[in-house]
């Protein structure tokens, strides 16, 4: 048991790591900012483009989003990182992950808004087009915004699994919120480092787990 | 065909794909039995767990929906580093693959209750009183009457879900675990060549997308006729 | 008829209390073997509050149930043997969707007394041929009519031999003209003399077949008699004026 606190809850190592700790949720921090709207803009595009009319377009966007959901991410980012410059690209820790995470996230997003839009009755369609709308009006005003209400526990519990994603960041070295405490575990020989960030994603994360599951429970019955 | 050569050879070259095609297959039997062991003990647990909410004991109920928030709010990898660093500090040494299937066995095992939680709830409580009031005691009632109806509409998340947590046996790399990645990146180095990197994303995507696929197709079959 | 023997369903001082709204406010009632009693009331009135607390769906506030000579509230009584003898029809019929009309009432037999499969599957066979759906038996739910599917309701509590049948408004979720045939099925049960306590809308249906009718209203029992005397010359105003409100 003692060993136990010592081991995993030694506050004074947790203080003495604090700092660097919080730099690396900054980088976290930005890194969702950047990454979250990203992959919400890209999933959308998937969306969009798995409905267009040219067959081609459709097989592509739909390919890319299997194709991309089924790549584990950190094997895309270790791709992206150390692969590419095997081809004369050579991008920094952030570039790599922002490109790995584009794909990744749009691909689930896209998924998700798929499934919205299929989920709104053709009758709204029909409502909409017989009032003079045009496709693209119709999609705008009378069937995203009931996609996206259809599918919001899952577009919250994804944007969940994108700050989640964020820490495989440290794999490729990038100054996030696991790297800093890894990198202070690793100097101080103690986990407790790595339970205080555990700690701030609790902190940042469970309150929105909860959300998801009580929107969960609303869409259920 | 200057450039298109030089990607084939940097990225395709035949004899790398030779030398290493063993390496990695021995990851992918490695990812597939992570993968298979974590989906067996990730579900059963989640199932147990949401049986066991359903008797309304609040201590117990409290603990399982803390159980479940915690490992669904917390990144895999800082579990995994956790477990793997600080264990054998206090005297518990796991091999890093038990370390992996733990974990990942805990993290699905969360997000499975709430699922199979949620498709209790679901039932309507006419189908809980119809049951028990020709004498099913409550056990019968959730075997015969309830799961039934409830699992049927869990499939497409669980499936959804399981993909996810399974593709995260790729964290294996970090500490050390054989699987497809590591025998990737390994391999990489010593060839100085990113080929074995492009076989390991092969394998991968391989192996996932028929899972994928499966999901997809489960998705549409399970719709639910209602009465 | 019925005289001289004890009642197959007793209730004295029954009260039932949501969140400190009374619901129920002192309830006697008695329903002897072979009788069909009515209940009718506003909705609002307990009428199917009182029902549900007969096998414990509700857990009564105060009072005594007792079911067959067994009191339904004391603690060394096992509430899953009781539910055995009272066989409970629901306004929703609460089918099984996962499963065919005849493993609908097969279960409780199977899974309540143990029977083995095939004698399992004679009685529910048996049981859909009361309600003349015997040919209906590997339909499942969603194929059947409403009244259909509230006729296999009747079975699957009909199979486990009830010593009494409560009805919570059996026929008001059903379209009209599927109405006749369950409440054709309910006069059946009670030419073959079983006990049974219906709440319903349905009046014609309640001077034919019951025995008494009972006013509730605002959770007591108003009055009660037999139905020419209930239906044509009630003495309490509230009852008259409930009976008027019906006839329009």
């Amino acid at each position: 048991m003692e060993a136990l606190l010592q081991q995993f809850f030694n506050l004074a190592i947790m203080e003495r790591a604090l700092p660097l700790v919080l730099m690396g949720l900054r980088q976290t921090i930005v890194l969702c900012l950047v990454v979250v709207p990203l992959g919400l803009a890209g999933g959308l595009g998937f969306a969009l483009l798995s409905r267009s009319r040219s067959r081609p377009l459709r097989w592509a966007a739909v390919v890319g989003i299997d194709f991309f959901r089924a790549m584990p991410p950190l094997v895309l980012l270790i791709f992206v990182y150390s692969g590419l410059p095997f081809a004369g690209i050579r991008p920094s820790p952030i570039t790599a992950v922002a490109i790995a995470f584009f794909l990744n996230t749009s691909s689930y997003y896209g998924e998700i808004y798929r499934a919205g839009i299929e989920s709104v009755g053709a009758g709204q369609w029909d409502a909409a087009r017989s009032t003079g709308l045009k496709g693209s009006q119709a999609l705008v005003y009378v069937v995203l915004p009931q996609a996206i209400r259809n599918v919001l526990p899952d577009l919250v519990s994804n944007t969940v699994e994108v700050v989640k994603l964020t820490s495989i960041a440290s794999v490729v070295a990038l100054p996030e919120l696991l790297y800093s405490a890894d990198m202070a575990r690793s100097v101080t020989f103690n986990s407790s480092p790595i339970v205080l960030a555990a700690a701030i994603y609790l902190a940042m994360l469970w309150p929105a787990v909860r959300l998801v599951s009580r929107l969960e429970r609303r869409i259920a019955t | 065909m200057e450039a298109w050569s030089r990607f084939l050879d940097a990225f395709f070259k035949p004899e790398l794909i030779e030398r290493y095609f063993p390496a990695i297959m021995k990851g992918v039997v490695v990812t597939i039995e992570v993968a298979a062991a974590v989906v067996a003990t990730g579900i059963a647990l989640g199932l147990l767990l949401a049986v066991a909410r359903s008797f309304r004991v609040l201590p117990a109920s409290a603990l399982i929906v803390v159980f479940a928030d915690v490992f669904r709010a917390l990144p895999p990898l800082v579990l995994v580093l956790l477990v793997y660093f600080g264990l054998p500090n206090v005297g518990i040494n796991l091999p890093s693959f038990a370390v992996l299937w733990l974990v990942l066995s805990l993290v699905l095992a969360a997000f499975a209750e709430e699922i199979f939680w949620a498709g209790i709830l679901s039932v309507p409580k006419g189908q809980w009183e119809a049951a028990r009031s020709t004498g099913l005691n409550f056990v019968a009632t959730l075997t015969y009457v309830v799961l039934p109806q409830a699992l049927r509409l869990t499939v497409p998340p669980i499936t959804n879900r399981t993909v996810a947590i399974t593709k995260n046996t790729a964290l294996g790399t970090v500490i050390g675990v054989g699987e497809i990645l590591n025998q990737a990146t390994t391999a990489q180095s010593f060839a100085g060549n990113a080929t074995p990197l492009m076989m390991g994303a092969v394998a991968y995507v391989i192996l996932f997308i028929p899972v994928v696929a499966l999901g997809r197709f489960l998705e549409t079959r399970f719709q639910w006729r209602r009465a | 008829m019925t005289a001289g023997q004890p009642p197959i369903l007793e209730i004295r001082g029954l009260r039932k209390s949501f969140n400190h709204v009374e619901v129920l406010r002192g309830i006697d009632l008695a329903v002897f073997p072979q009788q069909l009693v009515f209940i009718i009331g506003p909705s609002g009135s307990g009428k199917s509050t009182l029902l549900r607390c007969c096998n414990r769906l509700e857990e009564p506030t105060a009072g005594t149930i007792r079911v067959d000579g067994v009191d339904v509230m004391a603690r060394s009584t096992d509430i899953n043997v009781v539910r055995r003898r009272i066989g409970m029809v629901f306004q929703s019929f609460n089918l099984y969707p996962h499963m065919t009309a005849l493993g609908n009432v097969m279960l409780a037999l199977r899974k309540v007394l143990r029977r083995p499969r095939a004698e399992a599957q004679k009685l529910a066979l048996a049981a859909l041929d009361r309600v003349g759906l015997s040919a209906k038996a590997r339909s499942f739910p969603a194929e059947l009519s409403g009244g259909q599917q509230q006729r296999v309701a009747i079975a699957r509590a009909l199979a486990l031999e009830p010593k009494v049948m409560l009805f919570d408004e059996p026929t008001s979720a059903l379209d009209p003209e599927l109405v006749g045939s369950v409440l054709n099925v309910m006069r059946g049960l009670k030419r073959g003399g079983m006990t049974m306590l219906v709440v319903s809308h349905e009046m014609r249906f309640a001077r034919d077949a019951a025995d008494r009718v009972i006013f509730m209203d605002h959770g007591v029992i108003v009055e009660e008699g037999p139905p020419e005397q209930m239906f044509s010359r009630p003495c309490e105003t509230r009852t008259r004026a409930f009976i008027a409100e019906l006839a329009r």
